[in-house]
């Protein structure tokens, strides 16, 4: 952390507690760049941060369209921040149209600082003046504070090629704007640009500059956001869940990830194609997603323990693939990054609509572990976790993350792996041959696993129902006992699981129930509720499958429980609804089922991050039809 | 050692394995099945080359040619339809050093999992893949295959197959790095053996297409072609697999072809008025994908923390 390098008190500056920053431009501007650089810049002068990548699902969509805006928020604050917040502060716009969408997702309020790319009130197309004039005066008129800048013709002093550069002039803005330390800046441009010439990080180099004078000339505008007192001493790093993940699998010390392309899973495999081999690892890209799967349980079967990594339609074509490594009991890491679903559904963006395909997916009883990542450092700790559950319990384990995760970007404590972490060297001594290769322990269903190379080890694995021996077996009481036993394994792993911890009093009115991405959003809009004295408390779930145990006793200390999700359900309100036919969401689903507790639930599928605001409205409404 | 120039001394074998190390549980294929002969000669090349049972994996998707893991003494893995491949290159990825031998049949492998066989040949991974081809689905009691001729008749097309057999041959040879194939039919034990053999001593993918009798479902395919010995074609060349005087008896259409030319063995597998039985290609120089994959296993946990403590380090802030 360099914060005691930084704040001298600007003068002038406004002293401010948290923004959130925007910028929005077409596909291929660079605005993620220039985010995620603002982001990690911030991070090392202390601040709590978290990005939202804006993704388009076409590479290069329409310029100047709704549709094809991409963009990036960042939030940053004095304090921890684990969400993406509600309506943004600032925003940068490269031009008016992206905007839209934006606006559509409730992005901004009255009074969000609008700085615009002025060139296209001179555009040659008199449609696009007038599109333009059009669009300011809507937002003037809808309370944005906008400022018109004559942006790229201010890199064009810099460079010849404003469209590439602009995005670390912005960047050089931002910088004036937050008063962050253009030295930190500049040390993080020179990283991202590391393998390309010196000339291209010193040309960045002084669009950061020029960037920054011409924010300090032509705004009056500028804030300081002191950093957060509790970090401490204690060591951080940054990444998106998506390169958490890459690290968690290098820190299990699995050595093979295989899979096949798919948004937005595919990045956690760049990374690691990228570093892999610093640890003896491979990425294996295969033909197809069942391929990909059917290598990794290869590996695994032959005593190196792999993960492959995939969205929702690929874990779709999985499906009988992955109950075979549940039915011949095989250790496997298959990480799922949800997106909207279903069918090719919403590719960039996020939902939380795998959580039952996960644990009920294939035809047939199939228990496996079902784990979901809350933050984005559990990205990288399931890993290291779920390894060792696969292999404890000789089972696939999925590891579920989604879009919001996989492409946010947060500070967090940096990991100081052992040995421990790491998967032991393959088990080679010899096998004793009375023992079977499922010697099922009756009470727990553990059972030690022969690795080919063994002497005395050799069985024949199948998918067929099998007896102890791995012998083929269609009898009834083989069968019974198969399923039996790969079900208690589930029992004797929630046997070692703590009840979760409510966060609020553990006794109240209402308690929201959640799990995944949608913590930190879930959180803030319990404090703004319980700031207003209402009773509201909080659950979140890691373990899914099986889940958590003391969940029937937490819930009966509250008058209502509900579950918040990203993912379908029907509106009570809704026409023909009913509580007997209405749909509820994926948890809810499961917790009724389990608990028979009447949990109520909120979910909607609006391919974005909840918002805590749009929660906090929603806990209130809960709460008043209560006492009504 | 005694004053013995150790030159001379025998070698004994700490161990020593027998065809009876091998075998598995007893086989249950149907009486005249061609699967009885395949697995006889797999189990005497493996007792040939005395490769320890332990390290010998035998990967198979699901017909009649993937029972053959429960009828080895060896690690098996009877896995899913169409599903072999993929699993037997990742038993290979990480395990360079295992004995992998897949078996699979013209549903499993030309069908089912088309997408694995045109991948796993251009992998290229050290292993030996038999496809046991008798034109129909047995196990599912009389499919169309895609290699069943037209017109013959199944439960699926009772009027007879409608549309001509796919050609593994011509399409295996077409796949960009292909390092071995070779073909044979059951009934030729001493050709079988050789083609195996040389197929398992080959470093790469030794793809052998083995046309077997199914006497139950497709009876007809093999008898025609054994009660017309003339339409087999036997390929030899000293650079190709021994042929001894029994198979020459048996197939008097011999030509010479070398299996280092990839245009020849392509165009004799075109022509389909023949069956060519031996060696049609080999390319000893082919790169095996594992060489790649396994990069790496070596490395001490020392050093794969080092290389994540350096990863880490990127991004500490």
């Amino acid at each position: 952390m360099e914060a005691s390098q930084v704040v001298e008190t600007v003068p002038r500056a406004e002293l401010i507690h948290e923004h959130i920053v925007e910028i929005v431009s077409d596909s291929g501007e660079g605005a993620q760049k220039a985010g995620q650089t603002f982001g990690s810049v911030s991070a090392r002068m202390g601040n709590g941060v978290w990005t939202v990548e804006i993704i388009p699902a076409e590479i290069k969509p329409p310029a100047r369209s709704p549709a094809g805006a991409s963009g990036i928020r960042i939030r940053l604050g004095s304090k921890h921040i684990t969400n993406m917040g509600d309506q943004a502060d600032l925003v940068v716009a490269f031009n008016e149209q992206v905007l839209y969408s934006r606006i559509a997702n409730g992005a901004y309020k009255s009074g969000t600082v609008l700085l615009i790319e002025n060139k296209w009130r001179n555009d040659p197309v008199a449609e696009i003046q007038a599109q333009y004039d059009r669009a300011l005066a809507e937002f003037r008129e809808n309370g944005l504070i906008v400022h018109e800048l004559p942006l790229e013709e201010a890199c064009r002093e810099i460079t010849p090629n404003p469209l590439v550069g602009k995005n670390m002039f912005v960047l050089g803005m931002l910088c004036h704007i937050y008063s962050r330390d253009l030295e930190i800046a500049r040390s993080e441009i020179s990283i991202i640009f590391k393998r390309k010439s010196e000339k291209v990080v010193e040309l960045n180099h002084r669009l950061l500059q020029a960037g920054y004078e011409f924010a300090r000339e032509s705004l009056d505008l500028q804030y300081q956001v002191p950093p957060q007192v509790e970090q401490g001493q204690k060591r951080f790093i940054v990444t998106n869940g998506n390169t958490a993940l890459g690290l968690g699998v290098m820190a299990s010390g699995m050595e093979l990830v295989s899979m096949y392309p798919i948004t937005p899973a595919t990045s956690a495999s760049h990374y690691l194609a990228d570093v892999f081999h610093e640890v003896g690892g491979f990425v294996h890209q295969a033909e197809d997603e069942i391929a990909a799967i059917g290598f990794a349980i290869g590996s695994s079967y032959a005593g190196k323990t792999a993960c492959t990594i995939t969205s929702g339609p690929g874990l779709a074509l999985k499906t009988e693939i992955l109950a075979l490594a549940v039915m011949a009991e095989i250790p496997l890491v298959l990480a799922i990054v949800q997106r909207g679903g279903p069918s090719t559904g919403l590719p960039t963006k996020v939902e939380q609509g795998d959580l039952l395909a996960s644990i009920f997916g294939e035809p047939g009883d199939a228990p496996k572990v079902v784990v979901a990542a809350a933050t984005i450092e559990e990205c990288l700790h399931f890993v290291v976790m779920s390894r060792r559950l696969a292999e404890t319990f000789r089972t696939p384990v999925v590891l579920l993350t989604d879009a919001n995760l996989a492409t946010g970007q947060q500070p967090y404590p940096r990991p100081e792996p052992s040995t421990e972490w790491l998967a032991p060297p393959i088990d080679q001594t010899e096998w004793d041959p009375t023992v079977p290769p499922y010697d099922w322990d009756a009470e727990t269903g553990l059972s030690p696993r022969p690795i080919p190379g063994m002497v005395g080890g050799h069985y024949v694995l199948t998918g067929l129902a099998h007896t102890n021996e791995s012998k083929v077996a269609y009898d009834s009481k083989s069968n019974q006992l198969g399923c039996d036993m790969r079900s208690r394994k589930l029992a004797a792993l929630a046997g070692t699981l703590k009840p979760p911890k409510v966060y609020g009093d553990p006794e109240g009115e209402l308690l929201v129930v959640g799990w995944g991405s949608t913590l930190g959003a879930i959180e803030e809009a319990v404090d703004r509720a319980r700031e207003q004295g209402h009773k509201v408390s909080s659950v979140h779930l890691r373990f899914l499958s099986p889940l958590e145990p003391g969940l029937k006793q937490i819930f009966s200390r509250f008058r209502k429980v509900m579950t918040v999700e990203i993912n379908y359900s029907d509106d009570p309100a809704a026409p023909l609804i009913t509580p007997d036919n209405r749909r509820y969401s994926q948890l809810a689903w499961l917790l009724r089922a389990q608990t028979l507790v009447d949990v109520d639930c909120w979910s909607v599928v609006l391919g974005a991050p909840l918002q805590p605001g749009m929660i906090h409205q929603v806990l209130l409404q809960r709460l008043a039809s209560m006492e009504g | 050692m005694f004053g013995m120039n150790a030159d001379w001394s025998l070698e004994v074998f700490e161990r020593y394995f027998t065809i009876g190390d091998y075998a598995g549980g007893e086989a249950r294929w149907c009486p005249g099945c061609g699967d009885h002969g395949i697995l006889t000669a797999v189990h005497k090349i493996l007792r040939d080359e005395q490769i320890p049972p332990e390290t010998t994996v035998c990967v198979s998707g699901i017909g009649c040619s993937s029972r053959m893991p429960h009828y080895m003494g060896t690690f098996g893995f009877h896995g899913l339809h169409g599903r072999a491949l993929p699993i037997a290159c990742g038993i290979k990825s990480r395990r360079p050093e295992l004995d992998v031998w897949v078996s699979t049949g013209d549903g499993d492998c030309f069908s089912i999992g088309t997408a694995h066989w045109i991948h796993a040949i251009r992998y290229n991974m050290d292993m030996t893949l038999l496809v046991f081809d008798n034109g129909v689905y047995g196990l599912t009691k009389k499919q169309t295959s895609p290699t069943s001729p037209l017109g013959f008749k199944t439960n699926t097309h009772p009027g007879g197959a409608i549309l001509p057999p796919l050609n593994p041959l011509s399409v295996t040879l077409g796949i960009t790095n292909v390092s071995f194939v070779a073909q044979v039919v059951d009934w030729s034990p001493p050709l079988l053996y050789e083609v195996i053999k040389a197929a398992h001593r080959h470093k790469g993918t030794g793809f052998v297409r083995i046309i077997q009798r199914c006497p139950v479902f497709s009876d007809s395919l093999s008898k025609s072609l054994q009660n017309d010995p003339d339409r087999v074609l036997l390929l030899q060349h000293e650079n190709g697999i021994p042929i001894d005087a029994s198979a020459k008896r048996q197939f008097s259409n011999l030509i010479e072809h070398d299996p280092s030319d990839l245009s020849a063995a392509r165009e004799i597998a075109q022509d389909v008025s023949r069956v060519p039985v031996g060696l049609l290609y080999r390319n000893p120089d082919a790169p095996c994908y594992e060489t790649l994959t396994s990069r790496g296993v070596e490395f001490t946990a020392r050093k794969r923390l080092a290389g994540l403590n350096a990863a880490l380090d990127r991004f500490t802030i």
